[in-house]
C-alpha cells in the first residue's frame, strides 16, 4: 500500500541523509584516512603525507610484529573455541530445559553485563585472581595453591570470557530455542540417542547461530586491549597492545595504522569465511 | 527417566556456575566498595564508607562525571535521531543500493573499538577537532546510532503500514502523519533507544581515551587509576557506574516489553 509517491522528495531525503552524511564524515573517512596514513612518513617527529611502503616493510620484517600477530590470532582462536564449547551446554539448557519465561529472564540478565563497565569487571577479576586474592584464599582453605593467575595467558583468557561468554550464550540460545521441536522428537522416535540428536540434528540446525556467536567472540577478543594488558600483563603482548603503545608513546601513528589495517583485513577474511561456512549447505 | 533428571539437574547447575562467573565481578565490586582493607581480599575487613567519601571529595571525579553526563546525553540524542531516521527509511522506502545504505548504517559496532579509536584520533587531528568533548560525542554517535536504529526498527516492524496511509487518506500530509502517527507509535522505542545508547556511551573508554585529550570521562578516569596501584576508589566509582548503566538498561528493557503492540490496528 503505497498511496503516496515513494519518490525522492524533501521528506524522503530528510530521513535518508542524516546517517549517510554522519557515517561518511565520521566513519568511512576516518577509516580511509587511517589506511592512507599507513603509507605516510614520519620525519623529525612529524607526520608527513606521502605514499611510501616504508612502514609496511619495516613492520612486516620485524619478528616482534610477526610473533605478536600469530600469538594474537592463536589466542583469539583458542578463546573462541573454548567459549563456544563452554557456552554450548548453558545455551542447550536454556533452550530445552527451562520454561520460556525463565529463558527470557536469563537472556535479559546476560544482556546486563554487555552494557555495564567492562573496565570495572576487569578490575574485579584482577583482584579476584591476584596472588593473595579471593580465589587463591578460597582454594588455600582446601590446601591447594596459591597459583599465579595474573600476568599469564590464563588471566587474559578469563578477561576474554568475561567479555564474550554472555554474548555467545545469548546467540546460541536464540538459535537453538527456535529449532522446531518436532525435528528433535522425530530423531528420538527414529532411535537416535541424546548425543546423536545433538550432533546430527541440533548442531546442524543451529549452525548459523553457533557460527555467528563464535565470530563475534573472535572479533571481540581479537580487538580487546584491556584483558591482555591488565590481566595478562602483556604476556604475551597482543596487536592491540602494540597499537596502544605505538600511538600513545609518540608520533609513530603510521606504524600503528599498519597494525590496525592488518587487523582489519584479517577480521574481514575471517568474517567472510565464517559467514560462507554458516550458510553453506543449509538445505541439509 | 532418572538419567534424564540427572542430566537436567547437571545442566541447571552448569548454568548457575556460568551465571556465577558472569556476575562474580559485579558482586565483588559492590562488596569490596564497603570493605576497609586497601587490597581487597578475604577475610573481609570492616565495613566502611571511606572509599565513597574519598571518591566524593575528589574534584577530578566530579569533573569526569560531568564530562561523562554531557557526552552520554548528547550522544544519546544524536544517535537516537540518526537511528530513527535510518529505521524509518528502511521501514518505508525501497531503493537502489539499499543494502549498501544499511551496511553503512549498521557496520560500526563490528569494527574493533581500538581500530575506530586510532582512525578517529588520526582523522580528528587532521581536520583539527581533536582533544575536545565534542570529539568523543561525534565518535560515540557513530558507534551508538546502529543500536538506536535496531531498537526503533524492531518497533516499526510491529506497526501496520496502513496506519500511516490511513492518515494520508484522511488529509494529513506526510509531516503531519509522522508527527501524529509514526512518532507516537515508536515513542517507547525512541526512549528505550535513548537509554541504551546512553548506557553504551557512558561505558565506552577506548575511543574516549584516544580522542579526549585532557577531557577525561569516568571510564577513562578508571582506566588511568588502573594503570597505577590498586585503589579501592575504583569500586566506589564502579558501583556508581554500574547503577547508572543497569538502570538505563532495565528502563530500556521495560519500555520495550511493556508496550507490546496494543495500539496495533485491526
Amino acid at each position: 500500500m503505497k498511496s503516496v509517491k515513494p519518490g525522492l522528495d524533501a521528506y524522503a531525503l530528510t530521513w535518508r541523509l542524516p546517517v549517510i552524511i554522519w557515517q561518511v564524515l565520521f566513519f568511512v573517512a576516518p577509516l580511509a584516512f587511517m589506511i592512507a596514513m599507513s603509507f605516510f612518513l614520519v620525519k623529525n617527529y612529524r607526520m608527513v603525507e606521502a605514499f611510501e611502503l616504508a612502514n609496511w616493510i619495516k613492520m612486516f620484517s620485524r619478528d616482534y610484529f610477526r610473533d605478536t600477530y600469530w600469538q594474537t590470532l592463536g589466542l583469539a582462536s583458542l578463546t573462541t573455541a573454548c567459549a563456544t564449547m563452554l557456552a554450548f551446554p548453558a545455551a542447550f539448557a536454556l533452550s530445552f530445559k527451562v520454561s520460556e519465561n525463565a529463558r527470557r529472564w536469563a537472556i535479559f540478565f546476560l544482556i546486563i553485563p554487555f552494557f555495564t563497565s567492562y573496565l570495572v569487571r576487569i578490575f574485579s577479576w584482577y583482584v579476584l585472581l591476584a596472588e593473595s586474592g579471593v580465589i587463591n584464599k578460597i582454594i588455600g582453605f582446601l590446601g591447594v595453591g596459591p597459583y599465579t593467575m595474573l600476568n599469564t595467558m590464563f588471566g587474559t583468557m578469563v578477561g576474554y570470557f568475561a567479555l564474550t561468554l554472555p554474548l555467545v550464550i545469548i546467540l546460541q540460545t536464540l538459535s537453538m530455542s527456535s529449532i522446531d521441536r518436532s525435528l528433535i522428537e522425530a530423531a528420538h522416535n527414529l532411535g537416535a540417542g541424546r548425543f546423536r540428536t545433538i550432533f546430527q540434528v541440533i548442531i546442524p540446525s543451529a549452525k548459523i547461530g553457533l557460527v555467528v556467536g563464535a565470530l563475534f567472540c573472535f572479533i571481540l577478543s581479537f580487538g580487546d586491549f584491556v584483558s591482555p594488558y591488565y590481566l595478562g600483563g602483556s604476556q604475551p603482548p597482543t596487536l592491540t597492545i602494540l597499537i596502544t603503545d605505538t600511538t600513545k608513546s609518540g608520533q609513530q601513528w603510521p606504524r600503528a595504522a599498519v597494525v590496525a589495517v592488518t587487523m582489519m583485513v584479517t577480521l574481514m577474511v575471517i568474517a567472510f569465511s565464517a559467514i560462507k561456512f554458516a550458510y553453506h549447505n543449509r538445505s541439509q | 527417566m532418572t538419567t534424564d533428571k540427572a542430566i537436567t539437574w547437571f545442566l541447571r547447575c552448569y548454568v548457575a556456575v556460568i551465571f556465577l562467573f558472569v556476575f562474580a565481578p559485579i558482586l565483588t565490586s559492590v562488596v569490596f566498595s564497603f570493605n576497609s582493607d586497601r587490597f581487597p581480599s578475604l577475610p573481609l575487613g570492616e565495613f566502611t564508607w571511606n572509599w565513597y567519601q574519598l571518591a566524593y571529595q575528589d574534584p577530578d571525579i566530579w569533573e569526569a562525571i560531568r564530562n561523562s553526563l554531557v557526552v552520554s546525553l548528547t550522544t544519546a540524542t544524536l544517535a537516537t535521531f540518526i537511528g530513527f531516521c535510518t529505521a524509518y527509511t528502511d521501514f518505508r522506502y525501497q531503493f537502489r543500493f539499499k543494502n549498501a545504505y544499511l551496511a553503512l548504517a549498521l557496520l560500526p559496532p563490528t569494527i574493533p573499538l581500538i581500530i575506530l579509536a586510532l582512525a578517529m584520533l588520526a582523522w580528528f587531528s587532521k581536520i583539527g577537532v581533536s582533544g575536545r568533548l565534542w570529539s568523543i560525542i561525534v565518535a560515540h554517535t557513530v558507534l551508538c546510532a546502529p543500536f538506536a536504529m535496531a531498537v526503533i526498527r524492531l518497533r516499526l516492524q510491529q506497526m501496520d503500514k496502513d496506519l500511516e496511509a490511513a492518515g494520508w487518506n484522511l488529509g494529513a500530509d506526510e509531516w503531519r502523519a509522522m508527527r501524529f502517527i509514526v512518532i507516537p507509535y515508536t515513542l517507547p522505542a525512541i526512549i528505550s533507544a535513548l537509554c541504551l545508547t546512553m548506557a553504551v556511551s557512558f561505558d565506552e573508554f577506548m575511543i574516549a581515551w584516544f580522542v579526549s585529550g585532557l577531557n577525561k570521562t569516568i571510564p577513562v578516569f578508571i582506566l588511568e587509576i588502573l594503570q597505577g596501584n590498586v585503589d579501592p576508589r575504583i569500586y566506589a566509582l564502579g558501583s556508581f557506574v554500574f547503577i547508572v548503566s543497569a538502570t538505563l538498561v532495565v528502563c530500556a528493557q521495560l519500555l520495550l516489553s511493556t508496550n507490546k503492540p496494543s495500539t496495533r490496528s485491526g
